[in-house]
């Protein structure tokens, strides 16, 4: 097979189309890099997906943890310390044994059409990285809420403003700028999360598995780690520069109205990983 | 364990369940827990030394060393460590055995990559094929634990090269104004001072370290994972003690297990957060001072 051959044959094999077999036998270099691309799509799916509704649930998380009233704060302060505080390697295994249980112990009713996508990793796997992302995010917005600067609250009371409009208008933006250059760091090891979800009790439906998923087969298959695991490494360096540049172009329009020196750069810290 | 466990089938609940949670396996299951904190034992001053070494590295003035300290530092940045667990499992074992394969065999004339296969001779395979099962099972887990260092001692280096940057640059000039060379400067005033700017992220480090190790499942280890996977799996009438399917429940005692141990992490280290502000020229160590006074 030619290397454009392989393209089409593999290209869109992590979402069931094209060659049904994987490769075997002696295996090239250009599939490799097409199927573990192909692999990539699950990534950026969950990725994507994850961060995009849990950034709303994080940003009510971190309001509710803020606040005065007892019975909004407990439940959140519970949830982000359950899941700070246990790998995701656990949650997805729970997360997955709860809903493949769940159809058995109700029994007489059956509710199996019901819960069967929660036992597949495409729906059941992102809620677990949505839940998950939405309680690192909601630690770093209850953050940043905190350190936002006395005197914008107190502007904000001499305009009469108060309520949702004093959220809206003055805590939310500066909350948010103040928490990007941590957030950002969490959206990349997010990204990075998304590839525990095929080796943790998750199914891979025929064999259509996310990046790391087929680098772990290809090296199983030629037992030579050096060629699958760079082919991942350099999609993942590529993925995270893309994200990096993003967040820095959401976080230059967070700062556009600050004078240069005092704009938040977005630096790599590596200090959020699961 | 107990007398009565003799023949399970007849117990009530209470007896029947002390004499499940005691049986042979479960024993295995609770030695598992020892596994685990045993890798953490070995693999945090082990990758701490890592992460020294590398941010030294990167400090240095001779340029290749300062590379390879810099490609160290940066290597887990952009590449999810689950890639490395998997990867340097299979490529250290490799190594291994390939350099041992040139000092065991070298009159041999075949290649060592031969399609799929990856064959050296039977006198350089570690360990020996005729070898017992439990130094396999120990060179696994030592080579598990080799990766886990490596792989937190790139995060370790990332943490101790953004603390001596950290140190106030005017603690070193004055060592250097005092005729002290580059050596000394490091070891008696970067070094001791940095340990303050560098706990946040040492602390950090832990707490990712502790919820790393369910990964060990996925090196091959019989981990608790593993034992929670292999108990909780439902048990017909054939077995003595038969159940259902309870792998929710085992996994469920283990997410409570690292919740309190990432709990009981989080009071000592704010301790030993306390302790070490002590006396130091940091917004920490100021707000004791005042409230001494």
């Amino acid at each position: 097979m030619s290397c454009w051959e392989t393209v089409q044959a593999y290209a869109f094999r992590s979402l069931g189309y094209g060659e049904r077999l994987l490769p075997r036998g002696e295996i090239s270099l250009c599939e490799q890099v097409t199927l573990i691309g192909s692999g990539m799509i699950w990534n950026i799916y969950f990725g994507v997906l994850a961060l995009f509704f849990g950034f709303f649930f994080a940003v009510t998380l971190a309001v509710a943890k803020n606040s005065h009233a007892k019975w909004v704060r407990k439940p959140a302060e519970w949830f982000i310390f359950v899941f700070r505080g246990s790998p995701l390697f656990i949650q997805f295994f729970l997360a997955y044994f709860a809903l493949v249980r769940l159809p058995e112990e109700i029994g007489t009713l059956d509710i199996s059409w019901l819960t069967d996508p929660f036992a597949k990793a495409w729906l059941g796997a992102l809620i677990v990285l949505f839940l998950n992302t939405a309680a690192y995010a909601g630690e770093i917005f209850y953050g940043a809420l905190r350190s936002i600067p006395k005197g914008d609250l107190d502007a904000a009371d001499a305009y009469g403003m108060s309520g949702f409009k004093r959220f809206r208008r003055v805590v939310y933006p500066t909350m948010l700028r103040l928490a990007w250059p941590a957030y950002t760091n969490e959206a990349i090891f997010l990204f990075h999360a998304t590839t525990l979800v095929y080796f943790s009790g998750f199914p891979a439906f025929r064999q259509q598995g996310d990046a790391l998923y087929y680098a772990s087969y290809f090296a199983d298959r030629t037992f030579n780690p050096f060629v699958p695991y760079p082919i991942v490494a350099m999609f993942f360096i590529i993925l995270t520069l893309i994200v990096i540049t993003v967040f820095s172009l959401i976080n230059r329009h967070l700062n556009r109205h600050l004078p240069a020196e005092r704009r938040a750069r977005v630096r790599y810290r590596p200090n959020l990983i699961r | 364990m107990f007398e009565f466990c003799a023949d399970p089938s007849t117990l009530d609940t209470f007896p029947w369940f002390a004499c499940y949670l005691t049986n042979g396996v479960h024993m295995l299951f609770y030695q598992s827990f020892l596994t685990v904190l045993t890798l953490l034992a070995i693999t945090a001053p082990v990758a701490l030394a890592f992460g020294f070494v590398g941010a030294a590295a990167s400090r240095s003035h001779i340029l290749p060393i300062s590379w390879m300290g810099k490609l160290y530092t940066s290597m887990v940045r952009g590449v999810p460590d689950i890639a490395f667990f998997l990867f340097f499992v299979i490529a250290l074992d490799q190594a291994l055995e390939w350099v041992n394969h040139q000092i065991q065999c070298p009159d041999w004339d075949e290649p060592i990559r031969q399609g799929a296969n990856f064959v050296v001779c039977q006198a350089a395979k570690i360990p020996l094929s005729s070898a017992p099962q439990w130094v396999h099972e120990v060179y696994n887990y030592f080579i598990a634990v080799f990766t886990f260092s490596i792989v937190f001692g790139a995060f370790a280096a990332n943490v101790l090269f953004g603390a001596m940057r950290a140190v106030p640059r005017a603690q070193l000039e004055t060592a250097e104004a005092y005729g002290m060379t580059r050596r000394q400067t490091f070891w008696r005033i970067l070094v001791p001072q940095m340990w303050i700017y560098a706990l946040p992220g040492l602390s950090n480090l832990w707490m990712i370290l502790i919820k790393a190790t369910p990964l060990l499942f996925l090196l091959g280890v019989e981990d608790i994972v593993y034992w929670a996977r292999e108990l909780g799996g439902s048990r017909t009438s054939q077995y003595a003690y038969p159940h259902p399917d309870w792998r929710l429940w085992y996994f469920l005692a283990l997410l409570v297990f690292y919740l309190g141990f990432t709990r009981v992490s989080e009071v000592v280290l704010a301790r030993i957060t306390r302790r070490l502000s002590h006396g130091q020229a940091t917004a920490g160590g100021d707000t004791q001072r005042k409230a001494a006074a």
